[in-house]
């Protein structure tokens, strides 16, 4: 399935819906798109995965990259997944310990520290 | 024993078919059903490590994956890139993945490399036989029906 993209807003969270695959020939859009919302002045970003089939090395690349950015902007990033087969793949590269991810858009919106799920 | 091979010109937009290839070649061998998220993974992690290769050199060469079930399933992904360029091929430690100072490209080559050891048991990277080029080989278990 190809990529879909659409931005909410959640309690002054810009929360972008990602869905289909996301690999080396579709994360340049998703690249672009956050890049958009950043430079748009978003600081709050929540990359919501739950319509994700596959992501890969080039997908979590460009997750950094964007986690990096709202850094330098003293901004906020956070991943909403509960997919088993996307967190071995966060667990096995070691980037769980890297992004702050939740389970829903919810959990992710309601931590105002930005510290990740206590769980 | 049946071989599938499939050779695309080193452009993103056809992992993925390579990726669909791999996983229907893995499925008709026998490879067990909850293998087959790991398989699709790996081929595509192979292809996109060697399609940025070849774009990276400059080189218009085909990309080759060749599929074979003879024992087990065998994935072959083939690149013809100068052998130095696997070099690069190194698992990073947590704490330098959000480091500032590593370029996106380096990021995404670290993380591949890690998928892949992550999710193949029986992988192997080694020059090929004739000419300039890495072989990426992985090989998964098949059920006999």
């Amino acid at each position: 399935m190809e990529l879909s993209l659409a931005t909410r807003t959640v309690a002054e969270h810009t929360v972008l819906e990602v869905g289909g695959e996301v690999d080396v020939y579709t994360a340049p859009r998703l690249r672009e798109r956050l890049v958009e919302l950043v430079d748009a002045g978003a600081r709050n970003v929540v990359v919501d995965l739950a319509g994700v089939e596959f992501l890969d090395s080039t997908g979590l690349g460009v997750l950094v990259g964007a986690m990096k950015r709202l850094r330098v902007a003293h901004g906020r990033f956070g991943l909403v997944c509960s997919k088993e087969a996307l967190l071995k793949i966060f667990r096995i590269t070691a980037l769980d310990q890297v992004f702050p991810i939740y389970p829903t858009v919810e959990a992710a919106t309601q931590d105002s520290d930005g510290g990740g799920p206590t769980s | 024993m049946a071989t599938v091979r499939l050779s695309f010109s080193p452009a993103p937009v056809h992992v993925r078919t390579a990726r669909l290839v791999g996983v229907a070649v893995a499925r008709r061998a026998g490879v067990a059903e909850e293998l087959l998220d790991e398989v699709r993974l790996a081929i595509g992690e192979a292809c996109t490590r060697a399609v940025a290769l070849h774009n990276q050199y400059g080189l218009p060469d085909l990309v080759t994956v060749e599929m074979s079930d003879s024992d087990s399933y065998a994935v072959r992904v083939i690149d013809h890139a100068p052998i130095e360029a696997s070099v690069g091929l190194a698992k990073l430690p947590p704490d330098e993945l959000a480091d500032e100072s590593l370029t996106d490209e380096a990021l995404t080559t670290g993380v591949g490399f890690a998928l892949l050891a992550g999710f193949v048991d029986d992988l192997q990277v080694r020059p090929v036989d004739d000419g300039p080029g890495t072989e990426v080989r992985m090989v998964w278990p098949v059920q006999r029906r």
